[in-house]
């Protein structure tokens, strides 16, 4: 059997950098070839900034683990040149049932609204995910951008100074040092870099645990979400049917605290569960099992000095509403072009502390959003049973109920709607669209607006004249005139006749007018990057 | 602004009365206790207003003589 995840995609070679005799200066290293760490280098190096990835494995994650990409992220891995890939392969769904007991409380679609390029969710098993991102690597590699990705070269110290890192890494030979300007940990929920800097990571403690299986069936189960609440198969515990890509189902099982782990692990005590789900006629091959608990928490702050955590390293949540890697994957794009511009001395440093500042907000909303699905699918008293059962029970018959079920409230874009990089609004402009908000995609005539952003400052200008480029501050913003329509009407214009928009490169909206005006252009820009922040 | 509404605003209090305890009859206590729920979550939504269920949250957290020290 030869698995995607059994083959070495990177595996270890002997870098010059090793027998340097002193050792070499980089300008970002990333810790952990993750989706996170991937993405994070993909985002700099097409930008032309240096960055080594160092991952202590050579292969794609064991097992399928994060399963479901929601539409931002979906946008992002455009951004980063390779959203196609992760498209073509997933499953596209939109349709969530819930039960209760024996019974469909009720049904939701997740296909809001019409006229963008990205669908709300796609599965797609983690493996898959991270091997896209790889040949996303190679593609680069190929086309001379400056990005290497080490495997097999473990990090076992760091130490940080005024300007620069110091790392230690061991290899399959003898171990090297490298430096870096600055660096990235996305090393995961147990992050060694989060220990060896001694940062704290507290939260709270679900005591709960959930039985994770992958199974290759050939079943006719529609390509929807299936979440159970107390179930015949799985009395007084939660249960999800999920598909993925190649005939792969996910199914959770929630198994409660007090369980042997190793126990349960064990497939002779997996198989009866799941055929007690899926009936004993269903022919089902074990691809991946895993038991795990969850904690939700993050880290105090994510930037350390010269140390910028993104992903599991800095936050952890339930995994229900699928906000792990979404909101890592949110994480580098608020990054990456803020360290660009840094590095290239075009923005104050502390423009990185909005990146904490911007950040925390979407943990905290994880968190929030996590920790209240997991009070409702596991309630922690008799009374918060009794209330979620009426929930359910209600949601059969009464429209009111449904929106208070809570089989996981799934990731949506997060919207920086204080932050400090925030330029003047239009009240009577959409509420979707204020600054902060990520920019919402619409037809340009044959294009998506998505595709024609990001990367750099943009203008977007709507029913008034603007100019086609211009430079502030040693920044080029480049201006996209798009004609009016009922999507851009009710996406961009609301009460008003006509729009500018400052975009910033990860396609968050940084301001907007009505009319074009340089000085207040230059003023939003100058914000946006920092230059108005307080020491 | 509303404001919760704690004067006697029911007809026939004491027919209300009856017919509420009716509805807990042959009921076990885990019975009532969930028709109690169904009810609470039936009437909040058809209030809505946020505002008003916290002023009749507190009112029924500090009825509770037992609360009131």
């Amino acid at each position: 059997m030869d698995k995607i995840f059994e083959r070495p995609l990177y595996p270890y070679e002997r870098h010059h950098d090793q027998d340097c005799a002193q050792p070499a200066r980089h300008t970002v290293v990333v810790i952990g070839a993750g989706p996170i760490g991937l993405a994070a280098a993909i985002d700099l190096a097409q930008s032309d900034i240096p960055v080594v990835v160092i991952d202590d494995n050579d292969k794609v994650s064991w097992g399928s683990r994060a399963i479901c990409f929601a539409k931002r992220p979906l946008e992002i891995l455009d951004r980063l040149g390779c959203g196609d890939a992760f498209v073509n392969k997933g499953v596209t769904w939109n349709t969530g049932k819930v039960f209760f007991d024996e019974r469909q409380v009720f049904e939701f679609n997740l296909l809001a609204e019409d006229g963008h390029k990205r669908p709300a969710f796609i599965n797609l098993q983690q493996y898959y995910f991270e091997e896209y991102l790889i040949d996303r690597v190679r593609e680069l590699q190929a086309q001379g951008k400056p990005i290497q990705l080490r495997g097999c070269n473990k990090l076992i110290s760091i130490d940080q100074h005024k300007d620069h890192a110091t790392i230690e890494i061991e290899t399959p030979e003898e171990p090297y040092t490298l430096e870096a300007d600055w660096v990235i940990a996305c090393d995961g929920a147990t992050s060694p870099v989060r220990s060896m800097v001694g940062l704290d990571f507290v939260g709270r403690v679900f005591e709960d645990n959930f039985l994770i299986a992958d199974v290759i069936m050939d079943a006719d189960f529609p390509t929807e979400r299936w979440f159970w609440f107390d179930p015949p198969f799985n009395r007084g515990q939660s249960a999800l049917l999920h598909k993925q890509p190649d005939g792969v189902w996910r199914i959770d099982l929630q198994l409660g605290w007090d369980i042997d782990k190793e126990q349960e692990k064990k497939p002779e005590n997996v198989i009866p569960r799941l055929k007690a789900m899926l009936g004993d006629d269903v022919e089902f091959e074990l691809e991946w099992v895993s038991i795990y608990t969850f904690q939700c928490r993050r880290m105090e702050t994510f930037r350390k000095g010269r140390i910028l955590f993104a992903g599991d390293a800095a936050h952890q949540v339930s995994p229900f509403g699928a906000r792990g890697a979404n909101s890592g994957l949110q994480d580098t794009d608020n990054l990456c072009w803020k360290l660009k511009l840094v590095i290239e001395n075009k923005a104050p440093e502390k423009l990185l502390d909005t990146y904490d500042i911007e950040r925390i907000h979407g943990a905290n909303e994880n968190i929030l959003n996590s920790s209240r699905s997991t009070d409702f699918i596991t309630p922690k008293s008799q009374t918060s049973r009794i209330f979620r059962d009426a929930v359910l029970n209600l949601a059969e018959t009464t429209q009111f109920a449904r929106p208070l079920v809570n089989s996981g409230r799934l990731s949506v874009p997060c919207t920086y709607h204080s932050s400090p990089l925030n330029g003047p609004d239009v009240a009577s402009m959409p509420r979707r669209t204020k600054p902060g908000s990520p920019a919402i995609d619409t037809r340009v005539g044959q294009q998506w607006l998505i595709d024609l952003l990001g990367n750099k400052f943009h203008i977007i200008a709507i029913n008034t004249p603007a100019p086609a480029e211009l430079e502030v501050d040693n920044l080029t913003i480049e201006t996209l005139q798009i004609p009016v329509t009922d999507e851009v009407t009710q996406r961009y214009l609301g009460d008003t006749k006509n729009a500018i928009y400052l975009i910033r490169p990860d396609q968050h909206v940084a301001a907007r007018w009505e009319h074009f005006d340089q000085s207040q252009i230059e003023k939003a820009l100058r914000q946006s990057i920092g230059k108005m922040l307080n020491d | 602004m509303t404001n919760l509404n704690t004067k006697p605003n029911i007809n026939n209090p004491d027919g209300f009365y009856a017919e509420l305890l009716e509805l807990h009859e042959h009921l076990d206590k885990d019975q009532s206790d969930a028709l109690n729920a169904r009810l609470i979550l039936i009437l909040a939504n058809h209030i809505g207003d946020r505002k008003v269920l916290r002023q009749a949250f507190k009112i029924a957290q500090l009825a509770n003589t037992s609360n009131k020290e």
